[in-house]
């Protein structure tokens, strides 16, 4: 599934300071049944957002009108647990296109990349600067420039650059997913495979 | 040079190295199911394009299924939709080893993939499943992928992977009384934290491991994910081999001798190097607990939950959890009231916990106000746990046996345990509400549970043990 281009994003952020932030969290599996990609974002952080009776939780980030944007900060190893892709599919859905945390879990971060939602990984140190100034002040802004690789504190000009791969960056920046590559070069899989050890 | 195991195995899988990128990896066996697969197969149907070795791609239901009356219709209509777009799928695409509800063969993936004899050594095997790392147990590079990986697969036999960083672990020694797989499963993460091994692959060493059963070697591999880690493997050997003659897609014959031949050379050199090499001794190991909302919060069941300045990472994150399960400081596990008890899941839902769960509550009896899942990962182990009279000594003891499937592990069918109810669960994942909203979740091994089950609170299943 292509996804929009992504080269430089400026925006607010919302701020989510928790470690350890499982893809159970992100999106609980009973919300999983469905045979289609659509309607993720409502579920987003579903028991972290919303009461057992579905009335929101004041207190929860997503409820709170003071914080809005396109970009996602969460505390260290966030992404963490269950491979389901739904987790980068409602981060999606739900509107951000960027998550910035100072350690990703693995399969989360591959996850994002191939569905077009860039996972921005800075120092321990710089993460608590985003976050301290979010919540100094909740217009903050921050920019994400893909091409730099660099993200941004506009407010005070502070700077971190982010590593990503060139081939991912290059499919990032063009909305490019990696099937679009494995089928153009299907005759060399057919030929590789007739080599396989067994 | 390719002298890890690890190496050996992923340098032959090599399609390509693309520059600056990932690797094309070659991928020898797929596994699916209901949750993952449907959003993969849209995407082959809206690219217009089919499924490139169909043969190599294997179909079972388990995450969404119902573990009792499994013969009447499935009542959640979303599950039952998934179930039905399987099948379906499974059927346009032309992939021939699907097995559904009913099927003997069905069950957990991680289960059903070894008992068949799919999972082997040498071979990539990669899943919609993040404890697709259990088969590495066979010596095999095995790992969780997300649903456009799977599309992946399905459409090119290939997934795109920068080659993760070496990891050893080695455990020598031998295990003390009670102490069983799972317990040093728990033990490595609890000293690596749950994001310890990111970007790692794992090779376990050492007598404990070699002198581990095949199911005891899947338990620990099949939990390597929960330390960040992309898999986990161990080296194949006899064990490995008599566990795999013989099976449905074993090879046989003239392919058994060639295949044995390559499997011998599957093994780590002496002189090879990792990023990062672990040591511990098995006798520090005892029977392991968690008492947090993550599987690196876990400890000697006879110790006292730790103060948030002895633990990794920051005090507000550690102080939520312990609020969520309802737990303080310095608070003892052992005698805390439990309500529930769930042994089952890919990471112990296999005969020989089924074993060591009765071989405890045997001449013993379920507490009265716990409630006790027993769900086995298969029908073939289902078929066991008869064949051994592991059942009788079950019942007699007042348990009763569901039938085989993910169960509580996700809790994604029916079996949910209730908001503050707390399940001691020898399943995979603490997670806040993993077994059902608000659920609170204690891992453990079979032994600790099967303690859990007979006395009603948390037990050192070593002071039950003759
Ligand atoms: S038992 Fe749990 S971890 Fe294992 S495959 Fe099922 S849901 Fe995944």
């Amino acid at each position: 599934m292509a996804y929009d281009s992504f080269n430089k994003l400026t925006s607010r952020a919302v701020p989510l300071p928790i470690e350890n932030v499982d893809t159970d969290q992100i999106i609980p599996a009973r919300f999983l049944k469905a045979t289609e990609r659509v309607g993720f974002g409502d579920n987003l952080f579903r028991d972290w957002r919303y009461h057992p009776d579905n009335t929101p939780k004041a207190d929860f980030v997503l409820n709170d009108p003071t914080y809005s944007g396109s970009i996602l900060v969460g505390g260290k190893n966030f992404g963490s647990g269950s491979s389901r892709e739904h987790a980068a599919w409602a981060i999606y859905d739900y509107g951000f296109r960027c998550v910035v945390s100072s350690f990703f879990a693995d399969i989360f971060r591959g996850n994002c990349l191939n569905i077009g939602v860039l996972p921005v990984q800075v120092s321990a140190g710089f993460l608590e600067k985003i976050f301290a100034a979010i919540f100094a002040d909740p217009h903050t802004e921050l920019e994400i420039n893909l091409p730099a690789q660099t993200i941004t504190l506009l407010a005070t000009g502070e700077q971190e650059s982010f590593d990503i791969n060139s081939y991912k960056k290059e499919n990032m920046l063009n909305g490019f997913d990696d099937i679009d590559y494995l089928i153009n070069i299907k005759s060399n899989i057919q030929e590789f495979a007739k080599t396989l050890p067994l | 040079m390719s002298n890890t195991l690890f190496d050996k195995v992923w340098d032959a899988h090599v399609v390509r190295k693309i520059d600056g990128g990932p690797d094309v990896l070659f991928i020898d066996r797929h596994l699916i199911h209901e949750v993952t697969s449907p959003v993969a197969f849209l995407g082959l149907k809206n690219r217009g394009i089919g499924v490139l070795y169909p043969e190599r791609t294997f179909a079972t239901a388990d995450h969404n299924t119902p573990t009792i009356n499994q013969h009447l219709p499935v009542q959640d209509p979303l599950s039952a939709n998934q179930l039905k777009t399987l099948e379906e799928n499974t059927k346009t695409y032309g992939i021939k080893n699907y097995w559904g509800l009913g099927d003997y063969k069905n069950g957990i993936v991680h289960v059903i993939g070894p008992e068949f004899g799919i999972t082997q050594p040498g071979a990539t095997i990669v899943c919609g499943d993040s404890h697709t790392s259990t088969h590495g147990a066979f010596g095999a590079i095995a790992f969780g992928i997300g649903t456009s990986e799977v599309e992946m697969v399905l459409s090119s036999q290939c997934i795109m992977q920068p080659k993760p960083k070496s990891m050893r672990i080695t455990i020598n020694g031998s295990l003390g009384k009670g102490v069983v797989p799972k317990d040093v499963a728990l033990f490595i993460i609890s000293k690596l934290t749950t994001s310890g091994a990111t970007g790692y692959f794992v090779e376990y060493a050492g007598e404990v491991f070699e002198n581990m059963s095949m199911e005891g070697r899947m338990t620990v591999c099949n939990l390597s994910i929960e330390m960040g880690a992309r898999g986990g493997m161990i080296a194949p050997d006899q064990t490995t081999f008599d566990y795999v003659q013989g099976r449905e897609f074993s090879p046989k014959g003239a392919d058994w001798d060639r295949a044995m031949a390559y499997w011998k050379t599957l093994k780590t050199e002496p002189n090879a190097v990792f990023d990062k090499e672990l040591v511990f001794d098995g006798a520090e190991i005892e029977p392991m607990i968690t008492y947090g909302t993550n599987p690196g919060m876990g400890m000697g069941i006879s110790h006292h939950i730790p103060d948030a300045e002895q633990v990794e990472g920051g005090v507000a994150t550690y102080e939520k959890s312990l609020g969520y399960m309802g737990f303080n400081e310095g608070d003892a596990m052992i005698g805390k009231k439990i309500d529930y008890v769930f042994v089952g899941s890919c990471t112990n839902g296999r005969i020989e916990d089924f074993r060591a769960f009765a071989s405890l509550v045997k001449g013993k009896h379920k507490a009265n106000d716990v409630t006790v899942w027993l769900v086995p990962g298969s029908h073939v182990v289902e078929k066991q746990i008869r064949e051994e009279g592991i059942l009788d000594v079950l019942t007699e003891a007042g348990f009763t046996l569901r039938q085989p499937g993910c169960s509580a592990c996700l809790a994604m069918n029916d079996d949910k345990v209730p908001a503050g109810k707390i399940a001691v669960s020898t399943s995979n994942r603490n997670f806040e509400g993993r077994q059902g909203p608000g659920a609170r979740t204690l891992l453990a091994s079979p032994l600790v549970a099967a303690a859990a089950a007979v006395t009603g609170v948390v037990t050192d299943p070593r002071t039950l043990l003759q």
